[in-house]
């Protein structure tokens, strides 16, 4: 009984990682469909904007206060960094693409070590951290699951229902198509990555508390967050949600249950790879197209 | 009757080859002009060139407006509806959706636009929730161009719409097509491989070889003309 | 990954055209070549070191090359097989007192041998799958090294006996590994050379830009894929070899993440699909994190990002890339048109 008891307690804890994962891999799913990049900065973006949520909760402000403004912030920061600088390297060739993100990323991760230093900081929780369900998880798991279900539900809600969704994924599917309607697919796609900086934010923010701020936090959120949205299928917004759970969760079970924890990463990710042998474009993903 | 639009010495490049090398074309207003030639005579690059899609040179005035320099986008809010080859419907997304992409400039009208396409292809209305990926060429075809109208155009562009189609379905499309030019006083520029119904339809033509204009002028004296009846229409 | 055909002038580096410019071309080599060779008398011993370091990261990136460039396959994870070549060599001369020289062959197999082990698999994935899988190479390795501690002596490392040069040629040490690096790096350009140039070259050329004509045409697209991910694996591979005799000392930590990343990037900044751009490469991964410190030690990464983005945004086909074709064009006599591996293709419905 108590085995069973604490499988399904790394079940729960697995799953509020996975939360996490699942919204930074949907940032990631977001700027693929739309501009064909993996943008590998998604993490360093979200921890600097963790760091200016911490910086504003410190001048006083109210946690939500601090919460919304740093949103605001990451959108227009997001929006910037693609009109600005993946712009130019949107029709280059994929590798100077992927070395422009990279370079976001040390960029990000050296000036945040820079201004913030490297020393380990505590980060306030919305969540209080108290056992429930006869210590099944913590009401902090479930504020961090509960929230990101609501951030979903949102996300599907705009794109479904609103004008600016649908002329976001007509741009991202047939961009040629989606200016003869008359829609700037520039600022579409520009609004796309304000809105992935505004989920990786989030994810930032819900991390920061358990992993503790400093600016290498998001490295290995990155990671898996990478991994989960390739379970998914990286076409496919479902998938990264679903991608990003099951590596919450494998990632919790490997690392409970396996003797030799050093390996966590390297047995986490060669199951992981197991499950991509079967299905090369992921559990929801569809081929990516090959035009003859 | 005035021009609404005049294309004037229109070059256009794929990459760093020229493959139209200065035409000039008019389109009367409430009329439909045709571009006839043979497979890569350059008509699919005139049009284009029209909307910005490949790189031009020369002039573009639409009802007085130069669109020379103005991107795809804009162009499309002045009022210049382009049905490309091959349709460019959103495959992955529904009928519905793909019609309300087309009224995205005129948001205010979408609603009443949207039934009034319903009005004139009732197909669709029977298709609304599918994707549009899932409808046979004709409708997809249809759809495509209730798109373009969805935006009120004053300039209708329609490149190739017969392609892959069979006679019947072309021929409901183009009656189509010509009761909505008479309703709304849409002018039409249309690109066609299928010579005689085009010309059965258009009030001018114009013959366009290997990027120049060779023949143009009124469509019954190009359809009179026995050069272009041997080359183009088979007798 | 780039879709468009690329032109044999950009690839073979040299114009199908004239003669003159091909005898211009041997000639430049061949005094770039004197040059190296002359070097090591004109500068400081630390000085040499840091160009044999140059050399061993210009192997390693022609490997990453091959596969990225001809193949269209990225890999994050060529700092994995680095390790594996440094780490085959250190082991063999520490447990079995093998001679320095000695180790170079079996890096070279095992190299070979785990890259067509790891092609096998890839071939399934494509993009950003594959990216994945070699991630994970990269990621597993330093705690692999760390766990197996009794081969490869864990966290601590192991430590290699400096080699001796041989007796009567008045060579210090440092200037001995530089002609014996320079030597294999000669090597290992003539048989990509070689390679690339032939029938393999072209076959790779047209699977990474027209996979389903290749195939169409009988090319047999597993077997090659699988020979560009062993060949590319064995150079890498080599040159950790080579790291470790030089430096004399292996430890996990020095084949983290970061080392596949500056592969990448020094293969990028040089231009994937070319072999003077390994050179390139290897320059930039030895000197720019330096000069990024002197630039600003408080934010060092930051300067070395944005000279990857500076890099990127003026030379998106790295240096010998971008170059390439214009000096191609300066001797042809035919003006032809800049055709070039591709720029991706819009997107279409």
């Amino acid at each position: 009984m108590h085995l069973m008891h604490q499988f399904l307690q790394q079940i729960f804890s697995g799953l509020a990682a996975g939360s996490i994962y699942a919204s930074l891999a949907l940032a990631l799913v977001m700027i693929y469909r739309a501009t064909d990049l993996v943008n590998f900065a998604q993490g360093e973006m979200a921890m600097f904007s963790t760091y200016i949520a911490w910086t504003l909760v410190n001048a006083g402000l109210p946690f939500w206060l601090a919460f919304f403004i740093t949103l605001v912030v990451s959108f227009l920061g997001g929006m910037i960094i693609e009109r600005v600088l993946i712009r130019p390297v949107e029709n280059a060739p994929v590798l100077a693409a992927v070395v422009v993100t990279i370079g976001l990323l040390l960029i990000f991760n050296s000036v945040a070590g820079w201004i913030y230093s490297y020393t380990v900081q505590d980060f306030p929780s919305p969540f209080p951290d108290r056992p429930v369900f006869g210590a099944l998880m913590t009401t902090r798991d479930l504020g961090v699951i509960g929230f990101t279900l609501v951030m979903l539900v949102l996300l599907f809600a705009f794109f479904r229902y609103t004008p600016i969704g649908l002329a976001m994924r007509a741009a991202a599917q047939n961009p040629a198509s989606a200016r003869l309607c008359g829609i700037r697919v520039g600022r579409m796609l520009a609004i796309g990555w304000g809105l992935a900086a505004m989920i990786g934010a989030t994810a930032g923010v819900m991390v920061a508390p358990v992993l503790f701020l400093d600016p290498n936090m998001m490295g290995g959120v990155l990671i898996y967050a990478f991994a989960g949205a390739l379970l998914g299928g990286i076409t496919s917004p479902i998938g990264a949600v679903v991608g990003g759970l099951i590596v919450g969760i494998t990632e919790n079970l490997v690392g409970t249950y396996l003797i030799a924890s050093q390996l966590k990463l390297t047995v986490a990710f060669a199951l992981i790879i197991l499950v991509l042998v079967f299905r090369p474009n992921g559990l929801f993903g569809t081929a990516i197209v090959r035009r003859v | 009757m005035a021009p609404i639009l005049e294309l004037r010495s229109l070059r256009a490049f794929y990459g760093q080859s020229e493959v139209v090398h200065g035409i000039d074309v008019t389109v009367e207003e409430g009329g439909m002009t045709v571009l006839l030639g043979a497979n890569g005579a350059g008509k699919t690059t005139t049009l284009r060139a029209l909307c910005g899609m490949v790189r031009r040179d020369g002039e573009i005035l639409f009802a007085g407006e130069a669109l020379h320099r103005r991107s795809t986008e804009e162009i499309a809010s002045l009022g210049v509806g382009h049905v490309p080859e091959g349709r460019g419907t959103f495959v992955g997304l529904t009928v519905e959706e793909n019609l309300r992409l087309g009224g995205y400039t005129k948001p205010g009208r979408a609603p009443e636009a949207i039934e009034r396409m319903y009005g004139y292809f009732p197909i669709l209305a029977q298709r609304r929730r599918q994707q549009a990926g899932a409808l046979s060429g004709g409708e997809q075809q249809m759809l495509a161009i209730a798109r373009a109208l969805m935006m009120a155009p004053r300039l209708l562009v329609l490149d190739e719409p017969s392609f892959g189609l069979a006679p019947r379905v072309v021929e409901s499309i183009f009656s189509i097509v010509e009761r909505i030019r008479r309703d709304k006083h849409v002018s039409v520029l249309l690109v066609e491989q299928n010579a005689s119904l085009a010309l059965e339809l258009a009030d001018h033509a114009y013959l366009i070889e290997t990027g120049y204009v060779v023949a143009s002028g009124s469509a019954k004296s190009l359809a009179d003309d026995p050069q272009i009846r041997r080359s183009y229409l088979g007798y | 990954m780039d879709k468009r055909p690329a032109a044999l002038e950009t690839l073979a580096g040299a114009p199908a055209t004239a003669a003159t410019a091909s005898r211009w071309r041997w000639l430049g080599i061949f005094a770039l070549v004197l040059l190296a060779a002359a070097l090591p008398f004109a500068l400081s011993n630390y000085h040499v070191f840091e160009l044999t370091m140059v050399m061993i990261y210009a192997i390693a990136v022609l490997g990453l090359n091959i596969l990225t460039g001809y193949n269209g396959q990225i890999s994050l994870g060529h700092g994995g097989f680095f390790a594996v070549g440094a780490y085959t060599a250190a082991i063999l001369m520490h447990r079995y007192g093998a001679p320095y020289w000695l180790t170079l062959p079996p890096a070279a197999l095992i190299g070979f041998a785990l890259g067509v082990l790891f092609g096998l698999p890839a071939l399934r994935f494509e993009g950003p799958y594959l990216a994945l899988v070699t991630l994970a190479m990269a990621l597993a390795t330093p705690q692999l090294l760390k766990y197996f501690d009794t081969w490869t002596g864990g966290q601590q490392g192991i430590n290699l006996v400096k080699p001796v040069p041989p007796p009567g040629l008045g060579l210090g040490r440092d200037r001995w590994l530089y002609y014996l690096v320079f030597v294999v790096l000669l090597l290992a350009i003539r048989i990509a050379a070689n390679m690339l140039h032939g029938r393999t070259g072209r076959a790779w050329v047209a699977i990474r830009d027209h996979p389903i004509a290749a195939a169409a045409m009988g090319i047999d697209t597993a077997r090659y894929k699988t020979l560009a991910f062993g060949t590319s694996t064995l150079f890498t591979a080599v040159a950790g070899a080579l790291a470790a005799i030089v430096v004399g000392y292996v430890s996990p930590e020095g084949y983290s993440i970061f080392l596949s990343v500056s592969f990448l990037v020094g293969s990028a900044v040089g231009g994937i699909a070319t072999i003077g751009g390994a050179i390139v490469g290897g320059f930039f991964i030895q000197f720019v994190p330096n000069l990024a410190n002197d630039i600003s030690d408080a934010a060092p990464w930051a300067i070395y990002g944005l000279a990857m983005l500076l890099f990127m945004y003026t030379m998106p086909r790295g240096v010998v890339g971008t170059l390439e074709p214009w000096v191609a064009r300066l001797y042809s006599s035919r003006k032809t048109p800049l055709l070039q591996t591709a720029d991706r293709l819009p997107k279409e419905g």
